[in-house]
């Protein structure tokens, strides 16, 4: 049985787990990064190798002295630096000296083959591709339960009445969606977690900040690259809305909440036409939704040296002037610290609490901009 | 009076330029540069730009104000997405006219024609007959201009293979001048890799080159190495760099590593750049795994200072002297 990891990618891995050991492949389980973690990474990767392949290479680095054979990881064609990660990772690990082999998914519709044959190596048992396609729906139905949870619990959080207590619920649902194994349980599982969730005493009458985040996938995706932001926006009282699951499905389902029935990309158009690579126009696009589905704020994350998101980042102050909205910018790096992030976001949502006084005060017409 | 077409002196300048200039002069209109990067131009870019962006784009944002500042008709800044159908251009680069329009809200009307060969057969010729059209030109005037166009960048670019640098031979093709015999002087030959747009640049290199050539070393960068043998090298990483010059050093790297002649490659990169990240710790475990020559990669950003570099270059240049003194 081959030895392989993945990247830790928040509560997504429980469900990579499951799959990969469903498919016959033994597991080591990625650490949540740590100061030790990136210690490892930013000592062998490039000075200015964006956050994402430090937090990667660490992350590697702290499972291949378990005898990892095999990563596997995303690729991608485009013109950001992610479609070099892997490649990238191999040379330094193999460097080390560590004898391991990275599986890159690409995107399939592009090389169709790539993915027969990367299928064919993590399925050491060879299972019929009937049965592969069960237990990817079933993982996928996984990820979608946790994602599902957590974007309930992003609503609960600012309108909990005891801190703390939606992050105690939503730890234990994710551990019983961890849990669960079969199609039906998975369903269970979630369902129990989102009735919990709903069942967190909360405080209707608070004023609560709707805030967009956009950025960066894997910095938005992983909370410990982001220092927990959402977590702390929460207690903030904000209900954070982020634009981008793993699963992906608030692109196709946030569209008809706008006026004009706009995708992220047609939004995006009058600003960046152009495709950047990585999330770039995504991030502008995903901005001017927000924008129009009237929220209080806009906050974009992104590794230090991204260049797409430098791009955006260049862009968002005409938008956020346009639609009079503030945004926010993080460069997240190996720098930055959890005390400085936490009053730059209390400053910010000073900021909006002043905003909507001063809209209150102001007759409908100038406030419904 | 015919109209003024801005060009700012900096990124794809230092190899199109002569072509473009020709291209614009045949449709009557007039061209102004912004000339050679000054302090100016930096404080300007480094105002306006933002701050994490790197050193090459502020510099653009510096020189795009000071064709402002010249009053001109137009700026010619064109979304130059991929001219040899196999590799983009730096994302930054993609997303430049849309950077200006917003940032520069009070600039001249930009002339943001998307250039990207891999649109099919006849798509750079279209991207200039966009150009023309701008001017009020018809098709027979656009097609001889761009043919002029060609043609210059042709002597331009055989003067570049010939072994002169992109600043010099502008001036030779500008002059019409008859090529001189190139003197033959230094003992060391350094290749210096990296973006022609921060090599050429005398200000934000702190004159790198003619540091060199004052040590009595003779430099090659990539523009200086067979085109055609570049293309050929065949592709040893897993995956293909996605961007032009990145993919172009790598290239030279490998040729250079397998044709010998050069005693020191230096990598110029900027402070914060997004391929160079990637390519340098590449170029790196390249030249360390197939070869002994020495390898500096040299950092420039806006507070470059001139002691700090010469230092450098000095140390590296004894460390390649007393090594091949070693050997030989």
């Amino acid at each position: 049985m081959p030895k392989i990891t993945f990247p830790h990618v928040a509560e997504a891995q429980r469900a990579l787990k499951m799959l990969m050991n469903d498919l016959g492949n033994e597991v080591v389980m990625p650490p949540r990064p740590s100061k030790r973690t990136l210690d490892l990474g930013v000592k062998y990767a490039p000075e200015f190798a964006c956050f994402p392949v430090k937090i990667l290479l660490g992350t590697y680095l702290e499972t291949c002295p378990q005898g990892v054979e095999l990563i596997v990881t995303s690729g991608g064609v485009g013109p950001c630096r992610a479609g070099h990660y892997a490649q990238l990772h191999k040379k330094i690990l193999r460097t080390l000296g560590y004898p391991v082999d990275i599986i890159v998914f690409e995107p399939p519709r592009l090389y169709p083959l790539d993915l027969l044959h990367n299928v064919r190596k993590l399925n050491p048992h060879r299972m019929s591709y009937r049965s592969i396609y069960e237990c990817v729906r079933r993982a996928w139905r996984k990820i979608q339960a946790l994602d599902n949870i957590e974007k309930i619990s992003h609503r609960v959080r600012p309108r909990e009445l005891s801190r703390g207590a939606t992050t105690r619920v939503y730890r234990q649902g994710v551990e019983w969606i961890d849990r669960a194994y079969t199609m039906k349980e998975i369903i269970e599982a979630e369902a129990a977690a989102l009735e919990a969730l709903q069942k967190v005493p909360q405080d209707p009458e608070r004023e609560v900040f709707r805030v967009g985040i956009v950025g960066e996938i894997y910095v938005l995706l992983e909370p410990a690259s982001n220092l927990e932001m959402e977590e702390t926006l929460g207690n903030l009282g904000v209900e954070v809305e982020r634009s981008m699951f793993l699963t992906g499905w608030t692109r196709d389902n946030t569209w008809d909440q706008t006026e004009e029935n706009i995708t992220v990309r047609e939004a995006a158009l009058p600003y960046l036409p152009e495709l950047l690579g990585g999330h770039g126009r995504e991030s502008v696009g995903n901005t001017v939704i927000y924008a129009k589905r009237g929220f209080d704020g806009v906050i974009q994350l992104a590794p230090f040296t991204c260049i797409p998101e430098i791009v955006a980042r260049t862009i968002l102050p005409r938008v956020a002037k346009d639609y009079d909205l503030p945004v926010l910018t993080f460069f997240l790096d190996e720098q930055t610290g959890k005390a400085g992030m936490t009053t730059r976001l209390e400053a910010f949502v000073d900021l909006l609490r002043y905003r909507k006084r001063q809209q209150q005060k102001l007759p409908k017409f100038a406030a419904s901009r | 009076m015919p109209a003024r077409v801005g060009i700012p002196s900096t990124l794809l300048y230092y190899l199109y330029f002569p072509m473009w200039e020709t291209f614009f002069q045949n449709l009557g209109a007039e061209v102004v540069t912004s000339g050679k990067t000054n302090k100016k131009a930096l404080d300007y870019g480094v105002k306006e730009a933002l701050a994490d962006a790197c050193v090459p784009i502020k510099l653009y944002f510096g020189h795009i104000l000071n064709l402002k500042e010249k009053g001109v008709d137009f700026l010619f800044c064109p979304r130059v997405v991929c001219l040899n159908a196999e590799t983009t251009y730096c994302p930054k680069f993609l997303g430049l006219p849309d950077m200006i329009r917003h940032v520069l809200t009070d600039a001249p009307p930009l002339i943001d024609t998307r250039m990207d060969v891999r649109e099919g057969p006849g798509a750079l010729l279209r991207a200039y007959g966009e150009i023309g059209r701008v001017f009020g030109a018809q098709w027979p005037a656009i097609l001889q201009a761009y043919w002029k166009a060609r043609r210059t960048w042709n002597r331009f670019y055989a003067l570049l293979q010939a072994g002169w640098q992109p600043p010099e031979a502008m001036e030779m093709v500008k002059n019409k001048a008859r090529p001189r015999i190139q003197k033959e002087k230094g003992e060391l030959v350094f290749a210096v890799l990296g973006y022609p747009y921060l090599i050429h640049d005398q200000f934000i290199s702190v004159g790198l080159l003619n540091k060199l050539h004052k040590m009595g070393i003779k430099t090659v960068t990539a523009e200086n190495l067979p085109a055609r043998s570049l293309v050929k090298q065949r592709d040893i990483l897993d995956k293909r760099l996605f961007w032009t010059f990145s993919d172009l050093a790598y290239k030279a790297t490998q040729f250079l590593l397998k044709n010998g002649g050069v005693d020191g490659i230096i990598h110029l990169t900027a402070f914060g750049c997004g391929p160079d990240a990637m390519l340098d710790k590449f170029m790196e475990m390249l030249i360390r795994q197939r070869s002994s020559i020495p390898f500096m990669s040299l950092t420039v950003d806006e507070h470059s200072g001139e002691a700090g570099v010469t230092t450098r270059l000095e140390a590296f240049a004894d460390m390649v002297r007393r090594k091949k003194g070693a050997v030989a």
